[in-house]
């Protein structure tokens, strides 16, 4: 393993801020070391964050970085990546950012396939705030909004971005290393968006409040319910469990098993390279003329 | 022909806006359909990628805003148009925008409000939320166009103030500005007084560069993303070097340095124009000396398309043997207070400051504060769909309006 990742690690922000038995750091890590076996210059990296735990990543990275507001990481990278296609522009956000007060720039980001990696913590809750139900939640879990059990399901994000069109959306887990790092890497080279989920354990809260046990348990919980599909490109039908048919209610119980891999591979053009379209045909076309008295 | 070229036409207020942003120099342009302001977006998705420009339409109108300051920290002027409703949806970015100290403009062609209100109807409801209407002590610039051509000389400077002092601009446009045409003659765009965000003064890599780092003015110069400076923007409170802090002076100097940078250019930005008379002489920033004659003079104090409205009263007034002159605010905020000091001085103590407005009392309250006690300040207006007429307004001056 090479510690060329500590390059975009700004160790004078450490230690991180997040409790042990946590996943971020372990992304974090894995996100760098993409970068460094992709040989980013560091100038040309744009990573925005929003809000939560996962959202502070950003003040370890010795990247450009901008720290936005909750919900909106996808909508400022856009503006990023929409004007400097030819930056590496890389959003990271929890549950809560990507598929809950954010969903809406999820879908459309993915709609619009605009260039960004998206690299999504998902621990089922909001940690930052308390332990909170989130947009992933699954039905049943106890969170601090949902002392009774969770009376709603929770979104499937990697189907979620299938749908909506992303042409490359991978899920791992906070356990699988390697995996991730690879799977990371692969999503940077995507000149579509990309979307790789991270199945990462909240022992203070979402650990806790459903009886998960320690943090090294859930640890263990991850590698164990694992199942990969291969890095070929499989079956987008992520929450479904093996035997499961595909009209039956997804399962969301915390027991169920991790599709794991790439789930989604598209070839589908780039917003970039679409805009260079509009923008030569603009120029064919003469523009410059609003055509106001045609509407 | 070229419109280019061609700089005299009939046009509609958003489209001098577009215009005058291109002239301006943005280049990006985030937004989401609105009436009363959607062709400026229709403009811009026409003429920006053919001079080199970006044109986007979000899924909401967070999302532009929240693009908009992704685009301007790569170094393009940017901006947006709303009206009423999406402006509200806007608020928390733009915050963001004034603490990040990321350039930017948002147009607003108001409409009457609140909620989806009378949609298209015009109104001035938004002067307030123009202001105050991200949470926290923020500072923002708010100009208020009254013709077509102003609304391209406003969008200009909009733009010319948000790039050199890093604050969001206002430009507050109302649906008769917005859609009203005039007849118009451009200046040459190569004749402009252009400005743009102040570069950052080390080169990239230098040990040195501190991206929030003020210069004299307050203003800490802009390195854009993407050309060789490597940076960390927040907002949350921050250090020089961009990374957030929870040290109490550190972030009390920075929320005072955001509002000082804005202070020490109010003079330079806070415009007025005091019309006494129909004729092309008869106006300018100052009221004409030896104004007024008599003890019971009114201040006709309005802005935007009311302006026009409120000059016309004027003229009827003075027809009518009554002395009245119109102090029209070309920039609500940073507010004119001297204009208004000088107003309530020329009108003490048997006159009155009449302020005119499309909606039931706003900016009336920012007069009342800088007149400070001096002359009596009443308030004229409503919102009914309609922009008021000037009969209405001239019997408000010296009129039944008045009480003893």
């Amino acid at each position: 393993m090479s510690l060329d990742y500590r390059r975009y690690l700004d160790e004078t922000a450490l230690p991180l801020m997040w409790c042990p038995g946590c996943g971020d750091g372990t992304i974090l890590k894995a996100l760098l070391e993409a970068f460094a076996s992709l040989g980013l210059e560091r100038e040309r990296v744009v990573v925005v964050t929003g809000i939560g735990c996962w959202g502070k990543a950003d003040d370890y990275i010795r990247t450009n970085a901008i720290h936005g507001t909750h919900g909106r990481a996808l909508a400022v990278a856009t503006g990023v990546k929409a004007y400097r296609p030819d930056l590496t522009v890389v959003a990271l956000m929890g549950d809560g950012d990507c598929a809950t007060i954010g969903g809406n720039h999820f879908i459309h980001a993915a709609r619009r396939n605009i260039g960004i990696t998206a690299v999504v913590s998902n621990n089922l809750n909001y940690g930052m705030t308390g332990g909170q139900f989130s947009g992933t939640t699954p039905a049943g879990s106890k969170t601090s909004t949902s002392p009774y059990g969770h009376a709603e399901d929770g979104f499937d994000l990697c189907r979620l971005a299938d749908a909506a069109g992303a042409n490359f959306v991978a899920r791992t887990t906070a356990y699988h290393y390697r995996q991730m790092v690879r799977l990371i890497k692969e999503a940077l080279l995507e000149p579509g968006f990309a979307m790789v989920e991270v199945a990462s354990p909240c022992p203070t809260y979402y650990g806790r409040l459903n009886r998960q046990g320690s943090a090294r348990e859930m640890w263990r919980s991850l590698k164990d319910r694992a199942r990969s599909v291969g890095e070929e490109g499989g079956e987008a039908r992520t929450g479904v469990a093996p035997g499961q048919r595909p009209d039956e209610e997804p399962r969301s119980k915390p027991a169920d098993v991790i599709v794991t891999g790439v789930l989604v591979r598209r070839t589908r053009p780039d917003f970039a390279a679409r805009y260079s379209d509009v923008c030569r045909r603009a120029m064919k076309e003469g523009g410059g003329e609003a055509q106001l008295d045609a509407r | 022909m070229s419109r280019i070229s061609e700089r005299q036409i009939l046009m509609q207020g958003n489209e001098a806006c577009a215009k005058g942003a291109i002239d301006a120099g943005v280049r990006f342009f985030a937004g989401y359909p609105i009436t009363p302001s959607s062709e400026i977006a229709e403009i811009l998705a026409h003429d920006l990628p053919s001079v080199g420009g970006k044109f986007i339409q979000m899924e909401d109108e967070i999302g532009s805003m929240a693009a908009v300051i992704g685009a301007s920290l790569t170094g393009v002027k940017a901006m947006t148009a709303t009206s009423g409703p999406g402006f509200s949806l806007k608020q928390e970015n733009i915050g963001y925008a004034a603490m990040a100290e990321v350039p930017c403009l948002i147009v607003l062609v108001q409409r009457a409000g609140p909620s989806t209100g009378l949609p298209t109807s015009p109104a001035q409801g938004d002067a307030m939320q123009a202001r105050w209407g991200t949470h926290g002590d923020h500072p923002v610039i708010v100009m208020a166009p009254a013709s077509v051509r102003e609304t391209y000389d406003l969008t200009l400077a909009c733009v010319n103030w948000s790039e050199i002092l890093r604050v969001p601009a206002i430009l507050l446009m109302d649906e008769v500005v917005a859609h009203m045409r005039e007849n118009v003659t451009l200046p040459d765009p190569r004749e402009l007084d252009i400005h743009d965000r102040p570069g950052p003064t080390l080169p990239p890599g230098h040990p040195d560069f501190r991206p929030y780092l003020p210069g004299p003015d307050d203003v800490p110069p802009m390195a854009p993303f993407g050309q060789g400076y490597r940076y960390h923007v927040t907002g949350l409170h921050h250090d020089e070097r961009g990374y957030p802090v929870h040290d109490g002076a550190v972030a009390g100097e920075l929320g005072r340095r955001l509002l000082r940078k804005l202070e020490r250019r109010e003079a330079d930005i806070a415009r007025v124009e005091w019309v006494w008379g129909p004729g092309r002489g008869d106006r300018g920033p100052r009221p004409p000396d030896g104004w007024p004659s008599g003890r019971d003079a009114t201040v006709v104090v309005s802005f935007g398309s009311t302006a026009r409205s409120a000059e016309a009263a004027c003229d009827l007034a003075r027809s009518q043997g009554r002395e009245a002159i119109l102090l029209r605010l070309v920039t609500l905020w940073p507010f004119p207070d001297a204009a208004i000091v000088e107003a309530a001085r020329k009108v003490a103590p048997g006159g009155e400051i009449l302020v005119v407005e499309m909606n039931f009392g706003q900016v009336v309250r920012e007069v009342a504060r800088a007149a400070a006690g001096q002359a009596r300040v009443r308030h004229f207006g409503y919102v009914s769909g309609q922009l008021i007429p000037p009969d209405e307004i001239a019997r408000e001056i010296g009129g039944r309006g008045r009480t003893g």
